[in-house]
């Protein structure tokens, strides 16, 4: 059905499709729609969850994790402030093996009290376990959740799953989305270590030294599993749906000599400047980074390029850029934009391009 | 079979007879006692029959019973060298 959403609307559409059995949720600017939207359907009895309003998203994540753990399909949502507060309970999540899935909506830490788009806030949580996918479009937005329920239900994979969308430039956009029928695309949920009341047992108990390090690898082990089982889904949703997506989306990058590489909005941006640069004869492509874990592998080799980060790590650099440093060994023009909200438009995109330096770090807007 | 997240059964005794680490022994005076049940209630191991009667090879000795007894019928008594 086609219909017009925000980027909000568009997650809680696709939540509701899904399912879930609990949710548990703390509203937060400019997650709150998502959360609001859910309650509706609960009180309009349009759909059966048992909605949980907690007192905070810590405990928000941990009634997640309570209600995950007996088996069933559990959603939260969440933005910076909060997901930060969640913080333990998150490396809790992935380390139980729960397959919860959670809506990020992209907002700046504070202070200055700020509530508009950056990644940070995701990118704080990137070493915890989760599996994390930023998307740039209503629809996208609707696609990645429907799809964050199987990825991360499914048995190789067994990890939470985080749908980040950036904050009012995505959450409060409105644009068209065509929901679907999923019929049996996210196939019931059956969690191996679910608790078993006829058989007592304690979870995630004290585990010594000869054996705590096995269960961390068991979670990279399904990390690396994850690529081929996202592609797997990605495939499936492509071939019932009509929608394709990957690892990262790839605009014009065939004959590139020089890609930008960024994500969320920003990396949609940049797909407008790459037809500007074009025009110019410059050949330029995009490569918009969708999973920031499990990290994909990009073609790099021979071409110039530009890093957009809209995070940053003090004292290191953009963490973006730093991540493809050591994974590709490429010295990027590492651009710092749109940090808080900052408005970056395709002409700065563009402008970033031309005038790349490779090696050298640009903060837009700042005045060396 | 892969494990994805410790779990631990409960199996009795799987630290040894933890009566061991007692300093002092629980003595009912049955003369007192109103069979109420609370010191099974409260003890903490478990280690109280539904007779009341106290296992010895598992309670540590931790007298939360005789602070809780309404009756005042458990002495803590200090164990034999």
């Amino acid at each position: 059905m086609l219909t017009i959403a925000t980027g909000n609307k568009a997650v809680a559409a696709a939540v509701r499709q899904a399912n879930p059995a609990v949710i548990a949720a703390y509203p937060i600017t400019p997650q709150t729609e998502i959360v609001e939207q859910m309650a509706e359907y609960v009180t309009a009895g349009e759909l059966k969850s048992r909605y949980i309003p907690v007192e905070s998203e810590h405990s928000a994540m941990a009634a997640c994790i309570g209600a995950s753990i007996t088996g069933v399909r559990t959603f939260t949502a969440t933005s910076s402030h909060g997901l930060l507060y969640m913080h333990e309970m998150i490396n809790w999540a992935a380390g139980a093996r729960l397959p919860i899935v959670m809506a990020n909506v992209n907002r700046a830490l504070g202070p200055g009290w700020n509530v508009w788009a950056e990644h940070t806030d995701a990118f704080q949580e990137r070493d915890t376990g989760w599996l994390q996918v930023f998307v740039s479009t209503v629809q996208e937005a609707y696609d990645a959740t429907l799809m964050a329920f199987r990825i991360a239900e499914h048995n190789d994979v067994l990890l939470p799953v985080m749908v980040n969308l950036d904050g009012f430039t995505l959450s409060h956009i409105m644009q068209s989305l065509e929901t679907v029928n999923p019929g049996d695309f996210i196939p019931p949920l059956h969690l191996p270590h679910a608790i078993d009341p006829a058989h007592p047992a304690g979870y995630g108990t004290l585990t010594g030294p000869d054996d705590y390090f096995k269960f961390r690898w068991d979670i990279e082990r399904s990390m690396r599993d994850s690529v081929k089982v996202i592609r797997e889904t990605e495939q499936d949703f492509a071939d019932r749906f009509g929608r394709s997506y990957g690892m990262t989306e790839e605009y014009r990058c065939e004959d590139a000599d020089v890609v930008v590489i960024a994500m969320g909005t920003l990396g949609k941006e940049a797909e407008v400047a790459i037809d500007l640069l074009r025009k110019e004869g410059i050949r330029a492509g995009s490569m918009r980074i969708r999973w920031l874990r499990p990290f994909p592998t990009l073609d790099l080799a021979g071409r110039d390029v530009v890093v957009i980060d809209r995070d940053y790590s003090f004292g290191f650099g953009g963490i973006l850029a730093q991540s493809l440093k050591a994974k590709h060994r490429c010295e990027p023009y590492s651009v710092i934009a749109g940090l808080g909200g900052q408005e970056v438009t395709y002409d700065d995109i563009a402008g970033f391009i031309r005038d790349r330096k490779p090696g050298e770090e640009y903060w837009f807007g700042v005045k060396a | 079979m892969r494990e994805r997240l410790a779990r631990s059964r409960p199996v009795q005794g799987a630290c040894g007879k933890t009566g061991s680490w007692r300093v002092f022994r629980p003595v009912v005076d049955r003369e007192k006692c109103n069979a109420c049940g609370l010191c099974a209630m409260y003890c903490p191991d478990g280690a109280i029959d539904e007779d009341l009667n106290v296992d010895l090879d598992f309670c540590k000795g931790c007298g939360i019973c005789a602070n809780e007894c309404p009756k005042k019928a458990i002495a803590m008594e200090r164990e034999e060298k």
